[in-house]
This record gives C-alpha cells, sequence and structure tokens, in this order.
C-alpha cells in the first residue's frame, strides 16, 4: 500500500521526474481513467468521500468548494481554475517542495480539478521568488501539453484545458484568495468584498476556484486508489497525510510527509531530531505565522489534524512549525511577525493598516526596554479589536493569533521586559 | 515609447488574459527586466500602450515589491526577515552586510552593484538564515559570513 503518495516520487537534490519517468509510475493514469470513464460530478462526490481538506491553511472541504460553482445550462460557460502557489506564509516551504519536487503531480491534478468544475482554463500563480519552480513548472507544462495531457480533446474526451504559469510580482496578501484574483486581473492586490464568493464570480467575474498546491497534487491520488485508502491514511478523523516540517533551533529542520494527525512530538523529536544541544523547546507555531503558539507542557501528544490543534486553541495552518527555544526572545519573536504583517498590510481597511504597525511599535518598546505597564493591556485590546469580524480579510485576525497566544504564554517575559526595562535575552542569541 | 522588444514580450502574453489592462503586472515586469527599473517614463510608456491612466499603472507598480520604481544596483541582495530567519540570525546577517557594503536596506552601494532589501519568507525556512541573488538562493548563511554568496555576483 502506497503510505507517501505526495513525495513517493520526489529525490531532494535531484531534477524532479519527468514526463516518461511520471507516466512509468502510473502518472497521469487517474486522467486517462477519469475523463474516458467518469463525469465531472463523479470526481467531485469521490473527493468528497475522501473528506479532503484544503492543505493551504483554512482546511475547507475541497468538494464542497468545487460544488459552489455553478453548472447546467444557466451557468456561465466561462470558469476558471487557479492554483495558489504564492507561498509567503512566514515558517511555511512545502509548496515549493512539491512543484521543485514533482511538477507533473500538480499538473495532473489541475487537469482533474479543472475537469470536476468544468474549467477550460487555468491558472499557476506563482511567487516571483521561486525561479526554480518556475523553471520547472514551465518545462514539465510543455511536456504535458506534447504528451496530449493539456490542449484541445485530451485523450479524446472533447474537454480542452490550457494550464498558464503566471508569475506574481510580490506582496504576502496575494495569498488571500480574493487578494489572488485581483493580482492575476492586473491590479492591486487587495481583498474584495465576500459574497459573491469566488466560486459564483472570481476571476474577471466567472466562476472560479482557488485551490492550493498541495491540496490539487493529492486529486490524483485519491482518483487513483480510492476514499478508504485515503482515510486510512490519516490516524484520526482527517484523512490523507499531511506535509509537515518544522524550521527554527532544532537538529535537522525539514519537510517530512507523514499520516495527518501525527502528533508533534514525533514531528520535532522523530523527523526533526529534537533541539540543537543547549536549546530547550520553548513554543512551538504550528502553521505558519499567523497561528496560535502552543506550549511543550500542554501540547507535546497534540496529534497535529485539523481538529484537534483547534481543539487546543490553534491551527493547523500550513502544518510548518515554527519552533520558539529557550535563549530566543518571545517578545523579539512577536515583534519580528508584527513588523512583517504591518509591512505586508494591503493598507484597505483601518484596523488593520494603522493597528499592526502600532503593535509592532509597543512592541519594540518593550523589547527595548521603554515599555509601560499599560501597555500589556494595550494589546490585548489589539487582539480584539483587530480580531475576526472587525476587518475586511483574515489579515489581522491572522496576525493577532500570535500575539494573544503569546501574551497568554508568556506574559512573564512581557513583564519582566517591563519592570526590569531591558531584555532578559539581550546576550542570547 | 515601448521598444520592440518589450512590446512583443507584452503581445506574447496578451492571449493569456481576457482584458487588456490585465497585463498591467506583466508589463511591468517586462520592462523592468529590459531596463532595470520602473521610470516615471516607463509607467507612461506602459500606460499609453495598455490604454490606461499612468496613475493607475503607477498604483499597481508602487502596491508590488518586486517593481522597483527606483533605480537599483546591478544585483538586489533579498535578505529574508521573517521569522524563521530571525529566529536563526538575521538581524546579525544584516548587521554583517551593513558592515561590509556599508549599506542598509533600500540603499545601493556607490559603485551601484547591490542594492540591499528586506523579503517576506522565502520559504526556505530549513536553510535558514537564507537570502537570494538574482536567481540564485543562498542558505544556511553563517551570519558572520553573510557576505560570501556575493563575490559570485560581479
Amino acid at each position: 500500500m502506497i503510505r507517501r503518495p505526495l513525495t513517493a516520487l520526489i529525490r531532494p537534490g535531484e531534477p524532479p521526474p519527468g514526463l516518461r519517468d511520471y507516466e512509468a509510475a502510473d502518472g497521469y493514469a487517474a486522467v486517462r481513467g477519469t475523463l474516458k470513464d467518469l463525469q465531472p460530478g463523479d470526481v467531485i462526490d469521490r473527493v468528497k468521500e475522501a473528506g479532503l481538506r484544503g492543505r493551504g491553511g483554512a482546511g475547507f472541504q475541497t468538494a464542497m468548494k468545487w460544488g459552489f460553482v455553478p453548472q447546467g445550462e444557466d451557468a456561465p460557460r466561462r470558469k476558471y481554475l487557479v492554483c495558489n502557489a504564492d507561498e509567503m506564509e512566514p515558517g511555511t516551504f512545502k509548496d515549493r517542495y512539491l512543484m521543485e519536487g514533482n511538477p507533473h503531480q500538480l499538473i495532473e491534478g489541475m487537469i482533474l480539478a479543472a475537469f470536476a468544475i468544468g474549467a477550460e482554463v487555468a491558472y499557476i500563480f506563482l511567487r516571483d521568488e521561486y525561479p526554480l519552480a518556475a523553471k520547472r513548472l514551465r518545462a514539465a507544462l510543455a511536456e504535458a501539453r506534447d504528451g496530449g495531457h493539456l490542449g484541445k480533446d485530451i485523450h479524446g474526451s472533447g474537454f480542452n484545458l490550457d494550464i498558464h504559469l503566471h508569475i506574481s510580482a510580490g506582496r504576502y496578501i496575494c495569498g488571500e484568495e480574493t487578494a489572488l484574483l485581483n493580482a492575476l486581473e492586473g491590479k492591486r492586490a487587495v481583498p474584495r468584498a465576500k459574497p459573491p464568493f469566488p466560486p459564483v464570480a472570481g476571476l474577471w467575474g466567472k466562476p472560479t476556484i482557488v485551490n492550493n498546491v498541495e491540496t490539487l497534487c493529492y486529486v490524483p491520488h485519491i482518483l487513483r486508489h480510492g476514499a478508504e485508502w485515503f482515510r486510512g491514511l490519516g490516524k484520526g478523523r482527517d484523512g490523507g497525510t499531511k506535509l509537515y516540517g518544522a524550521s527554527g533551533r532544532v537538529r535537522h529542520p525539514g519537510i517530512w510527509e507523514l499520516p495527518m494527525g501525527t502528533t508533534m512530538r514525533e514531528i520535532i523529536e522523530d523527523h526533526a531530531g529534537g533541539m540543537r544541544e543547549g536549546y530547550r523547546l520553548r513554543g512551538v507555531i504550528p502553521g505558519g505565522a499567523s497561528t496560535d503558539f502552543l506550549v511543550p507542557e500542554e501540547h507535546m501528544d497534540l496529534p497535529m489534524d485539523f481538529e484537534s490543534v483547534q481543539k487546543a486553541g490553534s491551527r493547523l495552518g500550513t502544518g510548518t512549525m515554527i519552533i520558539l527555544d529557550d535563549k530566543t526572545c518571545p517578545v523579539g519573536m512577536l515583534r519580528n511577525l508584527q513588523l512583517f504583517f504591518s509591512r505586508e498590510s494591503c493598507g484597505w481597511c483601518t484596523p488593520c493598516r494603522d493597528g499592526i504597525p502600532w503593535i509592532e511599535k509597543t512592541l519594540a518598546a518593550i523589547e527595548a526596554g521603554d515599555g509601560r505597564e499599560e501597555d500589556i493591556a494595550l494589546l490585548h485590546a489589539h487582539t480584539r479589536l483587530l480580531g475576526p469580524g472587525r476587518t475586511f480579510c483574515a489579515f489581522a485576525p491572522g496576525a493577532m493569533e500570535p500575539l494573544q497566544s503569546a501574551l497568554r504564554y508568556f506574559e512573564d517575559d512581557f513583564r519582566r521586559h517591563i519592570t526590569e526595562h531591558r531584555c532578559p535575552y539581550a546576550n542570547g542569541r | 515609447m515601448l521598444s520592440d522588444s518589450e512590446r512583443k514580450a507584452i503581445e506574447a502574453e496578451l492571449p493569456l488574459y481576457e482584458r487588456r489592462r490585465s497585463l498591467c503586472i506583466e508589463a511591468l515586469k517586462i520592462v523592468q527586466e529590459h531596463r532595470g527599473w520602473v521610470s516615471d517614463e516607463a509607467v507612461a510608456d506602459i500606460a499609453e500602450f495598455l490604454e490606461m491612466g499612468a496613475d493607475e499603472v503607477d498604483s499597481v507598480a508602487t502596491f508590488y515589491n518586486r517593481i522597483h520604481r527606483r533605480e537599483t544596483g546591478r544585483h538586489v541582495i533579498y535578505l529574508c526577515d521573517s521569522v524563521s530567519c530571525w529566529v536563526m540570525g538575521c538581524d546579525r546577517a544584516r548587521d554583517r552586510l551593513r558592515e561590509k557594503l556599508g549599506i542598509g536596506f533600500g540603499e545601493t552601494t556607490p559603485d551601484g552593484r547591490f542594492t540591499l532589501l528586506p523579503i517576506a519568507c522565502l520559504g526556505a525556512c530549513d536553510r535558514a538564515p537564507a537570502l537570494m541573488v538574482g536567481d540564485e538562493l543562498y542558505g544556511p548563511l553563517d551570519p558572520g559570513k553573510a557576505e560570501e554568496p556575493l563575490e559570485n555576483h560581479e
């Protein structure tokens, strides 16, 4: 039985499998089989039965999203599929691994997803700083066209599909799906008002599905091996495997494909090799910069799946952990995170544009030993004022997640900076 | 006016997008590739070609951090200063570059060789701290020797 489908053909440090190697490993078999034997609705049903949840951070049911696309005679004829390959969530480096390591897998997943929703044009929205992924995707797209997997009347099915590679020009906010659509339309990447949601009115006003790289890469495997196989791969309720990662002061930072629901302990101790000599684990941001801290005292045996992490007060997010060690200042780390968010705010709505820089300045003052007692209450207030429902999109609420949890878990650190008028870690880093 | 090769490169992208003005970002990138950066004149040239207002084009140009509205050095050093690289010492790498090159973020060396800019997470967190010059990614850097990769870029 295949246990690590997404990374089975990936050989880090070596070129990715070309078309012939990929086909020899049953690549594009799902495309041939599906286009020949299945209807688009069947593809949606199988993905639904598997329970595939989006791997970009939010964990939305993929088949449900696809199901929102209007179908039938009255529906708009033109629809779009967009692959969100704008990986820029700090601490996240999993989609790069998939695109550089096996670009055909992503293309195959996109063909199947496009068939499911009835899109004849698809885009890969890739960040500008991934030139190697761009080069490999471009080569694989050309091979897929030559091999008859893309273009007109694919494998005699009557289904047409072109996939275009769009290279972005920067800015984290492009990862927000409606901002991404504005960027793809050549505009400033400011999020759009919702509703309407993209599956109804997206790119150029047409029904559009935006899916993450890892999500799309899973589709061929589900169609080839079935929903039951997929569900059996996970350890808890969420099926499949997940690309987990760890960075910071662990012995072996990296990416590993493991059963969904693998515990934090296993990931950090067995795969990342534990902490480096002389460092102790202090906290974990589990899934990219905009997720709440977890702490070793409470969460080492937490299964890292959507539901369990949410119950513990955080989010699985992208599944790539950022490790805080005992010699790194939590206040400094928070300040770094908020500096990132303040720089990347699109500036559209006031709480985000003005609130995050205010938070960053407050944290900088505390870090420098100039903080005041009332600053802690001020930071708490901002986590509410910039929380869900107060801003135009999820950017600011995401920025508040590491802050609100740090105020809870590392409150003593904040207080020590204020009472001692200095950073207790000043010589540690 | 756009040069022939700029115009051709932009026109090649036209069929991929529903509307002409959707090429705005592509056009900015193409012109930047040809001219090194995007001047006021370049903004006006693109606006004319895409049948847009110059202010509209500029509002897009100034939004995206990979579009340079100021002249840069021959090589732009993008030093990742996001959280994993920060934990692993990117501030020390930045200080070292300042010491060796005499420039901070947003500045260019007097000989026009390098411009130094911060960049959002390069997705190289397993190689932190990391920096990028051109298409080359370097990491993990020894923050005390952060200038070493620059030798490859005359």
